[in-house]
């Protein structure tokens, strides 16, 4: 009997129509444990190192996690692996919602797409009915119009779909994947779809129970988790901003003060900030219109939060949204009208584009021709008002049209084409990724680690479990420090207590080197277990005291799946994935030189000390000074397959370490 | 006919409030399962949350009694300018539709209201519901006494229904014969 997971993958052969049932090794979920660490494994063995984005050997891999379809909260995410036409490295954007659910409950893992279908398909999963069905129809639909289209041309309101819009179709390198209030967005999942001419896929399932190994126990974790989620939203954690105060991923569908964002982040192109924006006509407008267009908010598959929400805002067509796009396209803009917000994230969703890189590549395209470098050859027909040139702009990316087909493929490869200094304006990426548009003062040790070193390269990185800053007062600390079970070790609450705003005990250089290693390598490993299990981040790794971690964990899992699993068998299953995933990348091509946070991100930078980070981090990892996994880790990590693979490459040489 | 206390219970559903996470279905499935927990799965569950995201509808519907036959009309609902199709507020397992039947023997579902010994304060639904969708009330009341029918009664209709008695009681007697 397998437990927890189905034991089954499918598999897709896109070019010949060949569908196939798999039975997966059980020994995998003692080594990998599923979702990300199952998928990393997959494109390790079966994805060779020369293979490109869009060739058809690139695999595209529909995950699902260990915990998945049990009761186990806000376990609903669907992980999607694939080599990134932007970053050329092994992406993972994941999506919650209801896909993932379904998929198990119709008796699968993973679904695995190789190779390339002739025409436009969809996928119709319907327990062990699978079919490849014509597309035709659906291409030029959007994301969201898709899924509903497909839902009634099948007759079943409950299949879940996970859809493309035309921005996928034309292989937009932010194009995102959609699926009801959720999304797969960062790194081009979508134009990867679009590639293999996948327009969507359909599941429902209903035939598959998922076992659990000592279902009664594991219950019994989960009312112990009721209880605590209870006390959180009671018990919102004081002294920092209300968005970190409570569980869940961000609530931005149902927070409606935006005066720390919008003045604190940079928009534009991750340009200016904006102090004083929120004066008395937006703190009044913006909140209303907000409310205004939220009709009801909604949660993803078995989750207490509801951090989604179905859009109705005047005529525009209904839609659903989640996080920040709320502000990203109205900021990046400069048009200051909450009502621009709510259209344009309504025709991006349709468009099915991702809201975080998307917004700043068109404020990009138009800084560039605000600089003189694009041309009004480049904006020919474009109107002149700030509203309906963005518009046109993104209208422009999403068909790849005249200068969208440049910028469609983010700052990066557009400033790289367009040339002529286009380089300076790209400035807020980490491998080829446009990142969150925040530009800060000081040097933040602990970010410049997760932003230089994680192989999630977007938005999350692997921050969450420790506090943003320095609480100012040593009461505030002590208050924090005295109810913190997450914390994987006491002493480290000693860190907080000492670490201060600023000053000898605040950043650049406290938390020290090394404390800051064992910080950031606890928050990674737990969004490792998140990444496996796949649980939602804002219930565990992305959040301040969250309801998972590495204390309950390991029993959760245990429960569920019949493994006997303690704190330190977990951190090694998930290291080994981790480490899987850093050689997969380093085969790819990444080095040291690629681990740097974008040149502006802070103003003041300490070029020593961040050697000194990375060294002392890489060596507390068993990597080498060039971020590669060494023979020796990679030997207690059971791994020692990849460290043949990557001397025969040349990449590990013998005896260097 | 004699008169009896009756323990009515009541789950009143607050239906604008659901958020359509569906942890009812889950839970309702593991509560069920033999032995308790071992087997998720919301198609067993005895209640089903129809949703319509786009209209905004999430209508959580608990399991009501075994019909042997569809019925002959059909309503249509028009509330809140919200339109709910044909058969979606009905609670009966019917051989018109999926909803509320085991997916592989087709045997009928229906909300015991998480019968149990010792006795739950309250439903497994009511109480994994964090959003207080569902509320749980008992009252007493005198009834008339009558026979109840279990589950296994019920089950053994529906078989009847579909197969005729006579295939029921021969493959009744050749499943004692083996064990
Ligand atoms: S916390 Fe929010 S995003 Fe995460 S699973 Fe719950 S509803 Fe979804
Ligand atoms: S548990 Fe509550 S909120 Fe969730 S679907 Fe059921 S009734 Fe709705
Ligand atoms: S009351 Fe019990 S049996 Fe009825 S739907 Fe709720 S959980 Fe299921």
């Amino acid at each position: 009997m397998r437990y927890a997971e189905t034991g089954y993958n499918l598999e897709i052969d896109l070019a010949t129509g060949n569908i196939e049932r798999v039975e997966t090794d059980p020994k995998l979920m003692e080594l990998h444990l599923g979702g990300l660490g199952t998928s990393v494994k997959l494109h390790w063995d079966r994805v060779p190192p020369e293979t490109k984005p869009f060739d058809a050997e690139n695999l595209l891999v529909f995950s699902t996690g260990i915990l998945n379809a049990t009761p186990a909260f806000s376990a609903n995410r669907s992980v999607v692996t694939f080599i990134s036409p932007q970053s050329e490295l092994l992406a993972y954007p994941m999506m919650g919602g209801f896909w993932s659910a379904e998929l198990k409950y119709a008796g699968y893992d993973k679904v695995i797409f190789s190779n390339k279908s002739p025409k436009w398909v969809y996928i119709w999963i319907n327990n062990d009915k699978v079919e490849i069905r014509d597309a035709s129809h659906l291409v030029g639909k959007g994301a969201l119009e898709t899924q509903f289209l497909i839902r009634e041309e099948l007759n079943e309101p409950r299949a879940q779909v996970a859809a493309i819009g035309i921005a996928g179709e034309n292989k937009v390198f932010t194009a995102s994947i959609e699926q009801g209030r959720s999304s797969a967005s960062r790194l081009g999942g979508g134009a990867v779809m679009g590639d293999k001419k996948i327009k969507a896929v359909a599941v429902r399932g209903t035939k598959n129970d998922i076992h659990l190994a000592h279902g009664a126990e594991f219950m019994e974790h989960m009312m112990d988790m009721t209880k605590y989620i209870n006390f959180r939203r009671e018990n919102p954690i004081p002294g920092v901003m209300t968005i970190l105060s409570g569980i869940g991923s961000p609530q931005e569908m149902l927070h409606t003060d935006e005066k720390w964002h919008t003045e604190n982040f940079s928009w534009g192109n991750a340009r200016t900030r904006r102090r004083g924006f929120w004066d008395e006509r937006i703190s009044e407008e913006w909140p209303r219109v907000q409310l205004e267009g939220i009709k009801r908010l909604i949660s993803c598959f078995n989750c207490p939060q509801q951090c989604g929400a179905l859009i109705s805002y005047k005529d525009t067509p209904r839609y659903m949204a989640k996080c920040f796009g709320k502000l990203t396209y109205a900021m990046a803009s400069y048009v200051d009208k909450m009502e621009f917000a709510w259209t344009t994230l309504q025709r991006a969703t349709e468009y099915g584009v991702d809201s975080f890189s998307t917004p700043q590549i068109l404020a990009f395209g138009i800084e560039l021709y605000e600089a003189g470098i694009l041309t009004d050859k480049d904006f020919a027909g474009a109107p002149t008002d700030k509203e309906g040139r963005f518009v046109w702009l993104l209208d422009r990316v999403a068909r790849r049209e005249g200068i969208g087909d440049v910028l469609a493929n983010g700052t990066y490869w557009a400033a790289k084409e367009i040339g002529n200094g286009a380089e300076e304006y790209a400035h807020n990426n980490i491998k080829k990724h446009e990142q969150l548009p925040l530009k800060l003062g000081m040097l933040d040790p602990l970010y410049y680690l997760m932003y230089s070193t994680n192989e999630k390269i977007s938005i999350t990185q692997i921050e969450g479990n420790w506090p943003q800053g320095a609480f100012p007062t040593l009461e505030q600390r002590e208050e924090f420090v005295k109810d913190w079970p997450q914390l994987p070790n006491e002493y480290m609450k000693q860190w907080l207590l000492d670490w201060e705003p600023r000053g000898e005990k605040g950043i650049p250089h406290f938390p020290t080197p090394d404390m800051c290693c064992e910080i950031v390598d606890w928050m990674e490993m737990l969004h490792n277990i998140d990444d496996a299990c796949c649980v939602c981040a804002g219930m565990s790794s992305f959040c301040l005291k969250p309801p998972y971690h590495i204390h309950n964990y390991p029993k959760i899992i245990s429960a569920a799946t019949g493994l006997d699993l303690d704190e330190d068998s977990l951190k090694k299953i998930v290291n080994r994935s981790r480490n899987l995933h850093r050689a997969y990348n380093n085969r790819l091509g990444m080095r040291r030189k690629d681990e740097k946070p974008p040149e502006d991100h802070w103003k003041r930078r300490f070029p020593e000390l961040e050697e000194e980070l990375l060294s002392t981090y890489y060596r507390y990892k068993g990597w080498n000074q060039d971020g590669i996994p060494t023979k020796e880790r990679l030997h207690e990590l059971d791994l020692d397959y990849v460290t043949e693979d990557l001397e025969k490459r040349g990449i590990l040489k013998d005896g260097q370490d | 006919m004699a008169k009896i206390k009756k323990k009515i219970k009541t789950i009143t559903v607050d239906a604008d409030k659901c958020n359509g996470c569906r942890g009812c279905e889950i839970v309702c499935s593991g509560f069920h399962s033999i032995p308790k927990y071992s087997t998720i799965n919301p198609a067993r569950s005895r209640i089903q949350v129809v949703f319509r995201p786009l209209e905004d509808i999430w209508l959580p519907i608990f399991a009501g009694e075994y019909s042997p036959a569809e019925c002959m009309g059909r309503e249509k609902y028009l509330i809140d300018e919200k339109n709910y199709d044909e058969c979606e507020f009905c609670r009966a397992s019917c051989p018109a539709r999926d909803r509320f039947k085991e997916p592989d023997s087709g045997l009928p579902l229906r909300c015991d209201m998480c019968e149990d010994e010792p006795e739950l304060e309250q439903p497994k639904c009511v109480e994994w519901c964090i959003n207080d969708v569902l509320v749980y009330e008992v009252r007493e009341e005198e009834v008339d006494e009558e026979e109840s029918i279990d589950d296994v009664e019920i089950g053994l209709q529906s078989l009847v229904d579909k197969h005729g008695l006579k295939k029921i009681v021969e493959t009744f007697t050749r499943m004692s014969q083996k064990d």
